[in-house]
């Protein structure tokens, strides 16, 4: 299987550009998985975790809503927010994922809840994808070239 | 002739101003060499969110969205990115002439959202309304920066109390040169780009949802957003390197100063002296002869 050029960009920088054989992402409407030679397409991402093979190896993005934009060879991933999981300060996420707590708790029934849900949201996906840093350390299935 | 302790006195003193605007000038030079590089980064995010606004407001269905449909009326917003402090040169002059411009252009009722404190000050002064202002964005701002700003317009715009959104900033060209300018936010004017350029961006795409209203709904805000944000760091490139040189500047006037008053300084110290020495000669003379 031809490797496909993987993307992402934020409004603030190139955060990662690299050939990947597979790439899961967290669409709007539920996980979508493309390869090489996948039809072009664009659609929008919600908040989730980006996970792509290289090398046998599983890596991990935690992406805040944007587009995903499909080209034959070619991913684009236009993320509002954009973390590689070697990135996340483990202990900075643990605290975000407090604080963002605390607001939910404190914000309950009033306008200012579906703001901190989506806050708590990001934190915890930020943990998430910070703990799958380790299985980096551990090859995962090849697949055939 | 000013005597020379005077002299003295006014070269110590623009000397001390020389030392502070070479560290000024010294300062500038690493916030707009940071700030280019900031400009830099964006690139690859600006094609591509250009490449899709482009594609799919063309596409059947799409114009009529909301934020792409024009409307009569006169009331415009305009958002000014402007610098929140001053020794930039000529950088905040001239884009509140272009902001002037701007208003005297699309005539109507005017008001303002002010990003920057040199912005917010002039729109006081021109009585223009002013309904939000944003200051202390910082040197180097993330993209976060831009989203209450984005959301301030959006919402204006959607509750129609505003029929288009302006906006002015400062594009910065090179170090010498910026050039203040003014583009249409709201209703959105998508991107030229020629139709031979799609196919080397990968287009013509499939949409899912394929729903092109659906998709501009997402689309749109963040393509708003992000034209503001990139706007704001040309302005604070420009404000930096328009700080640079104007302090360049400055410090190189005011060492020429400080040379042609040591000049002055030297002749004085030199006249007092031959008037010492006349004095003594004429004296000694008058002994001799007396």
């Amino acid at each position: 299987m031809a490797p496909i050029r993987l993307e992402v960009v934020t409004p603030e920088r190139l955060v990662l550009e690299e050939d990947a054989d597979i790439v899961v992402a967290r669409g709007a409407d539920g996980d979508i998985g493309i390869l090489h030679g996948h039809e072009p397409l664009i659609t929008p991402l919600a908040t989730g975790e980006l996970m792509y093979r290289a090398g046998g190896e599983e890596r991990h993005l935690a992406i805040s809503g944007g587009f995903l934009e499909v080209r034959p060879d070619k991913i684009v991933v236009l993320a509002d927010l954009a973390e590689r999981s070697e990135e996340i300060d483990r202990d900075r996420a643990e605290q975000a994922r407090q604080r963002a707590e605390a607001a939910l708790t404190e914000n309950r029934g009033t306008q200012l809840e579906a703001e901190a849900a989506a806050s708590l949201q990001k934190a915890l996906l930020r943990l998430r994808v910070a703990q799958q840093r380790r299985r980096h350390e551990r090859p995962g299935p090849r697949t055939e070239a | 002739m000013a005597s020379q302790r005077e002299i003295k006195r006014r070269i110590r003193s623009i000397k001390n101003t020389a030392q502070i605007t070479k560290a000024m000038q010294m300062v500038a030079a690493s916030r707009m060499r940071r700030a280019q590089q900031q400009v830099t980064d964006t690139r690859a995010y600006a094609q591509h969110i250009r490449g899709i606004v482009a594609d799919i407001s063309r596409r059947s269905g799409a114009d009529d969205h909301p934020l792409l449909t024009k409307r009569d009326g006169g009331r415009v917003e305009i958002v000014v990115l402007t610098p929140d402090r001053g020794l930039a040169g000529s950088l905040v002059v001239n884009m509140n002439r272009e902001a002037v411009r701007l208003a005297e252009r699309v005539g109507g009722d005017i008001r303002v959202v002010a990003v920057g404190r040199k912005g917010r000050d002039f729109a006081l002064r021109m009585r223009w309304k002013l309904v939000a202002e944003f200051t202390n964005v910082g040197d180097h701002p993330e993209a976060s920066v831009v989203g209450p700003v984005a959301q301030q317009i959006l919402d204006d715009f959607e509750n129609d109390a505003v029929d288009s959104v302006y906006l002015v900033y400062s594009e910065f060209v090179s170090t010498l040169r910026q050039t203040p300018r003014a583009v249409q936010l709201l209703p959105v004017v998508a991107p030229e780009q020629a139709e031979e350029d799609v196919p080397q961006l990968g287009g013509p795409w499939n949409y899912e949802p394929d729903d092109p209203q659906a998709v501009l709904s997402a689309l749109l805000p963040r393509y708003i957003e992000f034209t503001m944000y990139q706007a704001l760091l040309e302005t604070k490139a420009s404000e930096h390197s328009s700080r640079m040189v104007a302090m360049s500047n400055a410090t190189d006037n005011a060492n020429e100063l400080a040379s042609d008053l040591t000049l002055l300084a030297n002749k004085a110290r030199q006249a007092e002296i031959t008037k010492e020495i006349a004095e003594i000669s004429g004296a000694a003379e008058a002994l001799r002869t007396g």
